[in-house]
C-alpha cells in the first residue's frame, strides 16, 4: 500500500509533536489508527490555538477524531476525508496550507532564501580582488634569495 | 564597479523597504480588529449556499430526533440551532428563541454533547422552542454542520439549502437585522 | 505611599532615558570629552531609578496591595510569596516594566564593563540605549502604568493564572528579557558604529560578548519554556510551531549568525555590512516578537486578546527603532568598506554559509508566521500554517547546516583545503554513518538521520579539540597541558556545537516514544512499555488556593516498584480553572511520564508516555549556553584595543 509509505515521513514527522487521542470510536487496524492520527495531526483543533486534532483535549477535537476513525475504518481515501473536511472549515482546518496560487510565496521561501543569499554573497565576493594566488616556484626561490 | 555599485543601493534599502511595507500591514490589521472586520480566532464556515449536509440526530426526549431528508421539502424556511445545557449563552439566547416560536419561525435544535436529564432540566428551565430537537452526543452531526462551538444558527430554507450561518449567540439586533428579513424572502 | 514613589521613579527613569539619549549621542557628534564621560553616570542613575519602581511594584505585589489596580487583577492574597512575586511580570503591564529594567541593567553592565570602548564609541552605544529606553518607559508611564490605582480598593484579587504559579514559569520571563533586550546592545553598537562611520577589527571583538551573553539567555529561556511545556501541558509536546515560540526562534537564528559573523568582522575585517545588518535586524525581531505578542494580531496559545490600541502604540515603537535604523544602515553601509580577504573554501566561507542557512530558516519561519494575517488582509483568505508545514521546510534546510557545522571548524582561515578537514573528520563521519545504518535498521528513517546528525556534531566537536592538542599525535602528557592551555573560545565553540548535537539526538529519540491512554480504578493495573502500571489511589488535597486530585502511580517491573508517580489536577476555584500537573521520572535517558485525565466514577483516565532521551533535548540547550559561557570567560574577549584618538580616516 503505496500510499501508507507516503504517509510514513510526515506522519512520523507529525508524531512529533502527536499526543494521545481519547478515541471512542470504532475499533480500528494497527494500520488504520496510524493512517487516522496521520489525518488527525494535518488537521487544526478550531477551539484551541494551534494545536492539532490529535493533540488536543477539546470535546471538538474528540468529535473530529470519532468521524475521521469512522471514515477511516469505512475505507474512505485520506483525499476524501481532508476534502469532507475542508468542505466545512475551508482551508483553515489544515496546518499544511494547499500549495497554490495564494500560498507560492509561502512553499518557494524554503528555496528562495538561500538562493538570494547564495546571490548576494557571491555578488561580493566577486566584487572583490581574490586572495593572491599562491607562489609559483620561480617565485619561492626568488623570496628565499632576498631573505637572505 | 559601478555597475554593482547601482545594484548595491537598492540591495541595503529593500530591508527598510519591507519594514515599511510590513508595518502598514500592520496598521490595517490593526485598525480591521477594531473595527472588529478581522478575528484571527474566527472559524469559517463554508456551508452557506450548499445543501444540508447528510446528517441525523437521534431522539432526545421530549424530541424525536430528525436527518437530512426531513430538511428537504418545508412549508417554511426553518431555524436549526445547535445548543447544549452546559452553555451559557445558550441560556441567554433561549428567550429570543421563545419570541421566534411565538411569531412562528420554526425551529429545530440540535442538542450538543449533552445528556438527556441536562437537557430535560433545560428546557424546563427556559421553555421548548422546538417544533422539533434531537441529541448528538458525539459531535457527529455538529462536525457535519461545520459547526466550532455552541450556540450556533442556520437558517435552511423551503428546498433544504442553508441560506445563513451565524457563529455567535442570537442577539435581538441580528434577529431583527438579518434573520427576520432573510425568512421573509424565503418564506 | 510605595505605588506612588514607583510611580515618580518610572517618570525619572524615563526623564534620565531620554537626557542620556540627546546629551551622549550630541556629545559624541560633537566629541565633547566632558558630555561623554557622563555616559557611565547616567546609565547607572537610569537602573537605580527603574530598579525603584520595579521594587515598587514587586511590594506591592508581595503584601497584596488591593490598591494598585495591576494587583487587583492579577494576584490574589492565598497565592504563595514566591509567586506573587514573580507574578510581577505576570502580565502585560508589569512585563513592560521588567522589559525596562533588563534595558536599563544592559545600559548599565555597558557602563561598568565598557572602559576599554573608546570614549565616543562607549557614548554613543550608551546614548543609543537610552533612547530605546526613553521610548519603553514612555508607553510604560502613559499606556500601561502599573501604577494606577483603584479606590475603594477590592477585598481580594482577581485571582493569579494558575498557570503561573510553576517555577519554570515563573522565571521564564526574566530569563527570556535578558535575551531578547540583551541584543540591544550589539544593535547600539551597530547604530553606534554607523553614526561613527566605521568598523574595524576591535568593533568585531567588542560587540561578540554582549551577543554571546544575550545568546545564552535566550537559548536558555527557549528552551525553558519548551521544558515547561513538555512538563505541563500533559500531552508529552515540547514545541508546536505556535506563533509565538516563532517569534522567540527568529531572534535565536539570526542571533546565532551574528555571532558566527562577528567573529569574521574581527579576524578578516570583512563581513561588515552583514553582520551590522543581523545586529540591527535581531533586535528588531525581538521588538517584534513583543509586538505580535501583545497585539493579538496572531492566533497564537500565548497571544494577549486583541488590543488595538495597545498594539498600534507598540507598533508605533518598533517603526520609531525600526525605520531610522534600516534608513541609517542603508545611507551609511557603503562606507563600512571591507578590508579583509578569503577564499570561498575557508573556515570564513563556512561562516557565510552557515550565516546564510541561517537566516534562510528564519526566513522561512517568518513567512510562515505571518502569512495567516497577511494573506486574511490582501487576498480574504482564512489560512493556517501549522507544524506540519515548518517541519517539512525546516529540516531540509537544517541538514545541509549540521553537515557543515562540523567541517566549518575542520577549515583553516583565509584559504583552505578539503583533504587535511577531511583527515581529521573521516571517523567521525564514519562513525555518524554506522550509527544511522543501525538506527534505521532498528527504528526508521527520521531517527536514523537525526540520531546520525547528532554523533556528527558531537564527534566533529571531540575531533575539533583533538585535533588542537594533537591527540595521539604526540606524548599525552603534551595533550594534556595543551588541552590546559588552549583558549576558552575553542572549547567553549566545541562544547556548543556538541550541545546542538546533544539537542538533536533528544529530538530523534522523541520520534521514538510510545503512549497509552487507559481508564483505571484503584488497584487496577496496565501492562506498558516493559512496566507493570498499577493505579494504587486517588485521593483529594486541598492546597493555599486550589484544590487537587492526587493519583498514586506505581510503575514495577518483575514485582519490583521501580517508582511511584503522583500525577494531579489542580483546581482553582476564584478562577475558575483547572491545571494538570504530570508526574515525570527521569534516569536522565528516559522519561516515564504520567498524566491524570479525566476522574469519572471513582477511576480515572491516565495517560502513560515512554519518552526516550528526552531530557537531552534541554540538557543539550544547557550545554549549549555552558559553551557560550566558556567563550565568555575567554581572555582575548578582554583584552580591547587602546581607545582612538585624532582625525578620522575613512576606511
Amino acid at each position: 500500500m503505496r500510499w501508507l509509505r507516503i504517509l510514513l515521513a510526515p506522519s512520523l514527522l507529525a508524531l512529533l509533536l502527536a499526543g494521545p487521542s481519547f478515541a471512542v470510536a470504532p475499533t480500528l487496524s494497527q494500520a488504520e489508527e496510524a493512517r487516522a492520527v496521520a489525518i488527525g495531526s494535518q488537521l487544526r483543533c478550531l477551539v484551541c490555538q494551534n494545536e492539532s486534532v490529535e493533540q488536543s483535549s477539546a470535546t471538538l477535537a474528540a468529535n473530529i477524531r470519532h468521524i475521521i476513525r469512522q471514515q477511516v475504518a469505512a475505507g474512505w481515501t485520506n483525499r476524501q476525508i481532508m476534502h469532507w473536511m475542508t468542505a466545512r472549515y475551508g482551508d483553515f482546518i489544515r496546518l499544511d496550507p494547499p500549495f497554490n496560487r495564494l500560498t507560492l510565496l509561502l512553499w518557494v521561501m524554503p528555496v528562495l532564501a538561500p538562493a538570494v543569499g547564495l546571490g548576494i554573497a557571491l555578488g561580493a565576493s566577486r566584487r572583490r580582488p581574490g586572495p593572491p594566488p599562491p607562489l609559483s616556484d620561480a617565485e619561492k626561490r626568488r623570496l628565499a634569495s632576498l631573505l637572505e | 564597479m559601478e555597475r554593482v555599485g547601482i545594484l548595491r543601493r537598492p540591495l541595503l534599502l529593500m530591508p527598510l523597504g519591507a519594514a515599511v511595507v510590513g508595518g502598514i500591514g500592520f496598521v490595517e490589521l490593526l485598525m480591521r480588529a477594531e473595527e472588529g472586520r478581522y478575528n484571527p480566532h474566527t472559524v469559517p464556515n463554508l456551508m452557506v449556499g450548499h445543501a444540508v449536509p447528510p446528517f441525523s440526530v437521534g431522539a432526545a426526549p421530549p424530541g424525536t430526533g430528525f436527518s437530512t431528508a426531513d430538511l428537504q421539502h418545508l412549508a417554511k424556511p426553518v431555524l436549526v440551532n445547535f445548543f447544549a445545557s452546559w452553555c451559557v449563552p445558550c441560556h441567554a439566547e433561549a428567550p429570543l428563541l421563545m419570541q421566534l416560536k411565538a411569531e412562528g419561525v420554526p425551529i429545530w435544535g440540535i442538542d450538543y454533547a449533552d445528556t438527556e436529564p441536562a437537557l430535560g432540566r433545560f428546557l424546563a428551565a427556559d421553555g421548548n422552542p422546538f417544533a422539533r430537537l434531537g441529541g448528538d452526543p458525539k459531535g457527529e452531526a455538529a462536525i457535519a454542520w461545520g459547526i466550532s462551538g455552541v450556540p450556533e444558527s442556520f437558517l435552511i430554507d423551503r428546498s433544504g439549502i442553508i441560506r445563513w450561518h451565524l457563529g455567535d449567540p442570537l442577539s435581538p439586533a441580528i434577529v431583527s437585522a438579518q434573520l427576520i428579513p432573510l425568512v421573509r424572502k424565503y418564506g | 505611599m510605595i505605588p506612588e514613589l514607583g510611580n515618580f521613579a518610572l517618570a525619572l527613569a524615563c526623564c534620565i532615558a531620554a537626557t542620556q539619549a540627546v546629551l551622549l549621542l550630541l556629545g559624541a557628534q560633537g566629541r565633547e570629552v566632558r558630555l561623554m564621560a557622563m555616559a557611565p553616570g547616567l546609565a547607572f542613575g537610569q537602573l537605580i531609578a527603574i530598579g525603584a519602581s520595579f521594587a515598587a511594584l514587586a511590594w506591592s505585589n508581595a503584601v497584596s496591595d488591593f490598591s494598585v489596580r495591576n494587583v487587583a487583577e492579577f494576584s490574589q492574597s492565598q497565592a504563595p510569596l514566591f509567586y506573587k512575586v514573580t507574578g510581577t511580570w505576570g502580565n502585560h503591564d508589569g512585563s513592560i516594566l521588567l522589559w525596562c529594567l533588563v534595558l536599563a541593567i544592559c545600559g548599565a553592565a555597558v557602563g561598568a564593563f565598557g572602559s576599554n570602548l573608546p570614549a565616543s564609541l562607549r557614548a554613543r552605544v550608551i546614548g543609543v540605549l537610552g533612547a530605546v529606553a526613553a521610548g519603553f518607559l514612555l508607553f510604560a508611564l502613559t499606556a500601561s502604568n502599573p501604577f494606577t490605582r483603584i479606590w475603594p480598593p477590592p477585598m481580594q484579587g482577581q485571582g493569579m493564572n494558575p498557570l503561573l504559579q510553576d517555577p519554570a514559569l515563573a522565571i521564564h520571563p526574566p530569563i527570556l528579557y535578558l535575551g531578547y533586550v540583551g541584543f540591544s546592545v550589539p544593535f547600539a553598537f551597530a547604530i553606534a558604529a554607523l553614526l561613527e562611520g566605521r568598523i574595524d577589527a576591535a568593533w568585531g571583538r567588542w560587540v561578540r560578548p554582549w551577543a554571546l551573553t544575550s545568546w545564552c539567555f535566550l537559548t536558555a529561556g527557549i528552551a525553558l519554556g519548551s521544558w515547561w511545556a513538555y512538563y505541563d501541558l500533559g500531552w508529552g509536546g515540547f514545541w508546536f510551531w505556535d506563533p509565538v515560540e516563532n517569534s522567540s526562534l527568529l531572534p535565536w537564528l539570526t542571533g546565532t549568525a551574528l555571532i558566527h559573523s562577528a567573529i569574521v568582522v574581527e579576524k578578516r575585517e570583512s563581513l561588515k555590512t552583514w553582520t551590522v545588518l543581523l545586529a540591527i535586524v535581531t533586535f528588531s525581531l525581538s521588538l517584534s516578537g513583543t509586538f505580535l505578542t501583545r497585539s493579538g494580531i496572531l492566533n497564537s496559545v500565548h497571544a494577549f486578546a486583541v488590543a488595538p490600541t495597545r498594539g498600534l502604540f507598540i507598533l508605533a515603537l518598533l517603526g520609531l527603532v525600526m525605520v531610522p535604523s534600516l534608513l541609517l544602515f542603508a545611507l551609511r553601509a557603503p562606507v563600512l568598506a571591507p578590508a579583509g580577504l578569503f577564499a570561498v573554501l575557508s573556515r570564513e566561507g563556512a561562516i557565510v554559509l552557515n550565516n546564510i542557512l541561517l537566516c534562510s530558516i528564519a526566513a522561512v519561519v517568518f513567512t510562515g508566521t505571518l502569512y495567516p494575517p497577511f494573506a486574511a488582509l490582501l487576498a480574504g483568505e482564512q489560512l493556517s500554517v501549522g507544524a506540519p508545514f515548518f517541519n517539512s521546510t525546516v529540516l531540509p534546510l537544517a541538514v545541509p547546516l549540521v553537515l557543515a557545522m562540523s567541517i566549518g571548524p575542520a577549515l583553516s582561515w583565509k584559504r583552505a583545503e578539503l583533504f587535511p578537514a577531511f583527515l581529521r573528520l573521516w571517523w567521525a563521519a564514519l562513525a555518524a554513518a554506522a550509527v544511522g545504518i543501525v538506527a534505521a535498521l532498528g527504528w526508521h528513517g527520521l531517527a536514523a538521520l537525526g540520531f546520525a546528525g547528532a554523533a556528527w556534531l558531537i564527534l566533529g566537536a571531540l575531533a575539533d579539540i583533538a585535533q588542537r592538542i594533537r591527540l595521539f599525535r604526540i606524548r599525552f602528557s603534551e595533550s594534556f597541558a595543551r588541552l590546559a592551555g588552549l583558549p576558552l573560545g575553542a572549547i567553549g565553540a566545541a562544547v556548543a556545537h556538541a550541545g546542538l548535537g546533544v539537542t538533536i539526538a533528544g529530538i530523534a529519540g522523541m520520534t521514538l516514544a510510545s503512549q497509552r491512554v487507559v481508564f483505571l480504578h484503584p488497584g487496577q493495573s496496565t501492562d506498558f512499555a516493559g512496566y507493570r502500571w498499577t493505579l494504587q489511589s486517588l485521593d483529594r488535597v486541598p492546597g493555599p488556593d486550589f484544590v487537587s486530585r492526587v493519583a498514586s502511580l506505581e510503575a514495577s517491573r518483575n514485582g519490583r516498584t521501580v517508582a511511584v508517580l503522583h500525577p494531579a489536577d489542580r483546581k482553582f476555584p476564584v478562577q475558575g480553572t483547572a491545571v494538570t500537573d504530570t508526574a515525570i521520572r527521569t534516569n536522565l535517558l528516559v522519561d516515564l511520564y504520567s498524566a491524570l485525565g479525566n476522574v469519572r466514577n471513582g477511576g480515572a483516565e491516565v495517560r502513560l508516555r515512554y519518552d526516550p532521551l528526552a531530557p537531552w533535548i534541554w540538557l543539550g540547550a544547557v550545554v549549549m549556553a555552558l559553551g557560550g559561557g566558556l567563550s565568555l570567560a575567554d581572555r582575548r574577549l578582554r583584552v580591547g584595543a587602546p581607545a582612538r584618538r585624532g582625525a578620522r580616516v575613512p576606511v
